[in-house]
């Protein structure tokens, strides 16, 4: 009893930094509607200025001292980057505005590796409390205890400053009507750089208070991140005292989870998540949240048309070129195609759901490692013949986007993105942690193709017929009556539905389509690699593709296809110098600011420009 | 005439506040029939009962007999009821004739098509009820860029297609100029004329509507107060009260 009861010690006291860095977030995204990435980015900011500020400072005051002003350095960053580089993209729609603080991520990875170096960092432990005290027999330590008198206090004056100061009233303005708030005169500029540098100081203090407990380390920002989305969530978006409880519900299981069940500790909070949302859509302190818009700057989509004389022209032009390269290219460069068609493909699938049918899936790796491991597992231990073990990828991973697809489709907007993620963080524990059947991060390995395929030449072609099949497929969907009515849902569900579309069911169909398209791509991938990996379902797996997606522009039917082949090829140069995260990073930031369209959103509108005789132009 | 649509005793309460609160009314065959009352009536709120945009708190709806009480939308239109909103809903991303080519495709049950190119689907049928609106020389106009008063035809256009017995129209001509809503309203009559199909609306524009309904229902408060003819609704003097007494109106409804 004593145990449990200092276990759950240990659960409050780790909840200190999550909360601290959870209000963060939630204030930020209740204020600018900004789903910020880059928050891990800033605890880790705090935790590494905090080591830094503690060894120049000596002393009670030196350790605290250091702690607050590790705080306004990191609200300081916080400003710059609001300012240089968000504020441009303001007008974009919620969800394209992760993309940029993905390219923020990889910026602050970089930096803090020339600054600071790889080496993990040791806090400090914080002068005078550096023993334990005894609870019911049980050694806690002094600082969490600390930790756990001080979290109340940084809630009350949370609190105090939302409900009680001018500012809060702003906040709370601003939170359910933007529009509103300027239209009474206030600078909403500087009302949400002001927000953004409170919320990262607050991630940047959650990264100095943890240090006596913790340390600095250059993968703590994707290690917290996901646990900060699940609390964000769970607490309902925006909800102050919703993530207070959320913190402590999810620090509490996590300390019991690595006690009493210790090969589920990855999917534990993911799946209190899932529950929560099935149970109650919006948080548990959060209200019904209006749908975002989830398309992209620029004008209203003008109705899609399949390509002119000229477009397929220049389409035959390229796959002929794909089909003659075997000719004249090396290896090398079959093998990067071939990288960038199952890449295309799988970008290609999360365009179709995202574009086409507005639902923001943060977990579409689940579908395309799925895929991967559905094939990769039948050979591994049935030595299943590859013909008949590539198939089962698509297939597979279509069931499993329906099974997963009948739990979110009910959400909208943030939440069901939130919802897919925890699915796939499921999936991925799963391969991660499941040892016996998917040898975990050793992966799965001697997985090659039929000896017909098994040379680089065949398997391109394989590819490049499936490949471009699978993203011809997608396309004629869109044109087709289903593809209509999908994106009639998308438009106005509520005229879908009064006109006898059932837009929930028509959604779930196209979801499951999308997982069997990324299926495929993952079926192409695991027998061009011989391997798979649980990192083909990490989040960074679905990030990649929702970047390129917004990349290549979601308005566009080529987005998906034009960002894959863009990124892939950008990695594939960058990726050989030494701070390549800080280059493609800035590639990032740049494309997001000066393309607020995507790629072939942009062209096509220079396009338009160029020869303004079109037909609307010219009403 | 034969009774197409009743309302039993409908009623719907947010938190406590009846919104509409104890409504039975009936529409008959081959009638155009206008549900008024100053803002805040619960006009909309009817409609989104009958239509299943919004479960009743209580009461019952019948179409011809048949219960339709809290059924969701696309099953009411499956049986034959047409829909217009306030603020039109119309399919942004897709051409004018588009939008009327997905109700035609919904209506001949294609939706889950994945053969043929959808806008090759139906247009001249489309076309047609596109001609019927006088919209046919903007058919294949992107529905973003057109005039709020042919987004509403458009709208009439598509509630048409799958030739519904009632059609309920939420102010068909908000913000239209008066000749043109005069002109649309007209359009509404002659159609229920020809085709003998049955429309309730509602609207502000008393011209409007005492120059086209049949029949008048005035709704104050969430209450019924008057159902009848143009001239019966007229001399009502609850009604006069409503809508001559105005300064009565919005002392008590502060008070409330």
């Amino acid at each position: 009893m004593a145990f449990l009861f200092a276990q759950f010690l240990t659960g409050l006291a780790n909840a200190a930094a999550l909360f601290l860095v959870a209000s963060g977030l939630s204030l930020i995204f209740g204020v600018t509607r900004i789903v910020n990435f880059a928050h891990g980015s800033f605890y880790m900011l705090g935790a590494f200025i905090g080591v830094t500020l503690m060894e120049v400072l000596p002393g009670h005051l030196g350790f605290w001292g250091a702690i607050v002003l590790t705080g306004l350095a990191v609200g300081l960053i916080g400003a710059l980057v609001e300012v240089v580089v968000l504020r441009r993209i303001y007008r974009a729609p919620e969800l394209f505005q992760l993309v940029a603080t993905f390219g923020v991520i990889l910026v602050i990875q970089d930096l803090a590796l020339m600054i600071w170096g790889a080496e993990d960092r040791l806090g400090p432990r914080a002068p005078g409390l550096r023993g334990v005290w005894r609870i019911f027999g049980e050694p806690v330590p002094k600082y969490d205890i600390v930790l756990i008198a001080i979290t109340p206090f940084i809630l009350l004056a949370l609190w105090y400053l939302i409900t009680r100061t001018r500012l809060g009233i702003l906040v709370r303005a601003a939170t359910q009507d933007r529009e509103m708030v300027g239209a009474l005169g206030v600078n909403q500029a500087w009302l949400f750089t002001g927000v953004f540098a409170l919320g990262s100081a607050l991630a940047g203090w959650g990264g100095a208070l943890q240090l006596p407990t913790g340390g600095a380390d250059l993968l703590m920002d994707f290690n917290i991140i996901g646990a900060v989305f699940v609390v964000v969530v769970i607490g309902g978006m925006g909800s102050l005292p919703g993530a207070f409880v959320a913190s402590v519900l999810i620090s509490v299981l996590n300390v019991f989870g690595v006690t009493y069940l210790p090969q589920s500790t990855l999917v534990l909070m993911f799946v209190v998540m899932a529950l929560v949302l099935i149970v109650r859509p919006y948080g548990l302190l959060g209200r019904e949240e209006v749908a975002g818009e989830h398309g992209q700057v620029g004008a209203p989509e003008t109705p899609i048309r399949p390509y002119g004389p000229l477009g397929v022209a220049l389409t035959a032009a390229l796959l002929a070129l794909l089909a003659a390269l075997p000719a004249f290219a090396d290896t090398f460069l079959m093998v990067l195609v071939i990288d960038i068609v199952v890449f295309a493909l799988f970008a290609a699938s999360l365009h179709f759901i995202l574009g086409t049918g507005g639902l923001v899936s943060f977990g579409h790796a689940a579908f395309f490692g799925g895929g991967a491991y559905a094939a990769a597992l039948l050979v591994f231990h049935t030595q299943t013949p590859m013909e008949l073990a590539f198939l089962f990828a698509p297939l597979a991973a279509g069931l499993l986007a329906l099974g997963i697809g009948w739990f979110c489709i009910r959400l909208s907007g943030v939440y069901f993105a939130m919802l897919t993620l925890a699915f796939s963080q499921l999936v991925w524990s799963l391969a991660f942690q499941w040892r016996s059947v998917t040898r975990g991060d050793d992966g799965l390995i001697n997985i090659w193709p039929a000896d017909w395929l098994n040379a680089t030449v065949p398997y391109y072609y394989f590819t490049l017929a499936l490949g471009v099949g699978g993203i011809l497929t997608l396309r004629h969907v869109i044109h087709s009556p289903f593809g209509y009515a999908l994106r009639a849902g998308r438009d106005s569900p509520r005229q879908a539905e009064a006109m006898g579309i059932d837009v929930k069911r028509v959604q779930l169909v196209a979801f499951a389509l999308a997982g069997a398209m990324a299926g495929l791509a993952g079926g192409l991938f695991v027998f061009s690699k011989g391997s798979v990996f649980p990192t083909e379902l990490e989040i960074a797996k679905s990030f990649d593709a929702l970047i390129v997606v917004f990349l290549g522009g979601v308005k566009t039917l080529a987005g998906g296809v034009v960002g894959a082949s863009f990124m892939t090829s950008v990695e594939h140069w960058l990726t050989r110098l030494e701070y390549w995260r800080l280059l493609l990073g800035l590639v990032i930031i740049a494309v997001v600011i000066l393309m607020p369209e995507g790629i072939v959103g942009t062209l096509h509108r220079l396009w338009q420009r160029w020869r303004p005789a079109s037909e609307d132009t010219a009403r | 005439m034969t009774e197409i649509l009743r309302a039993d005793n409908l009623r719907k309460s947010y938190d406590g506040f009846l919104a509409v609160d104890g409504v039975s009314f009936s529409v008959r065959q081959g009638e155009l029939k206008a549900l008024i009352g100053p803002n805040g009536a619960g006009k909309s709120t009817c409609f989104n009962m009958l239509t299943g945009q919004l479960k009743p708190s209580g009461g019952e709806v019948h179409l011809e007999g048949t219960r339709i009480t809290g059924r969701p939308p696309r099953e009411i239109w499956r049986m034959g009821v047409g829909r217009t909103f306030q603020i039109t809903g119309t399919y942004r991303s897709m051409s004018v004739i588009e939008n009327v080519q997905m109700a035609l495709i919904s209506h001949h049950r294609r939706i889950f098509t994945f053969g043929p190119r959808a806008w090759k689907l139906y247009r001249d049928q489309a076309l047609e009820f596109l001609r019927t609106v006088s919209l046919e020389d903007q058919a294949d106009r992107p529905c973003s860029v057109l005039a709020y008063g042919d987004l509403k035809r458009l709208e009439l256009a598509i509630a048409l297609c799958h030739r519904p017995r009632l059609l309920l129209m939420d102010e068909p001509t908000a913000g239209m100029a008066p000749a043109a809503r005069i002109e649309l309203m007209q359009l509404v009559a002659d159609i229920v004329r020809e085709q003998g199909l049955s429309v309730l609306f509602t609207e502000h524009d008393m011209d409007v509507v005492f120059a086209h309904a049949h029949h008048i229902m005035v709704l104050n408060r969430g209450a019924l107060i008057a159902d009848g003819s143009a001239d019966e609704v007229r001399r009502d003097p609850r009604v006069q009260e409503v809508y001559l007494g105005g300064g009565t109106l919005f002392k008590e409804a502060g008070d409330a």
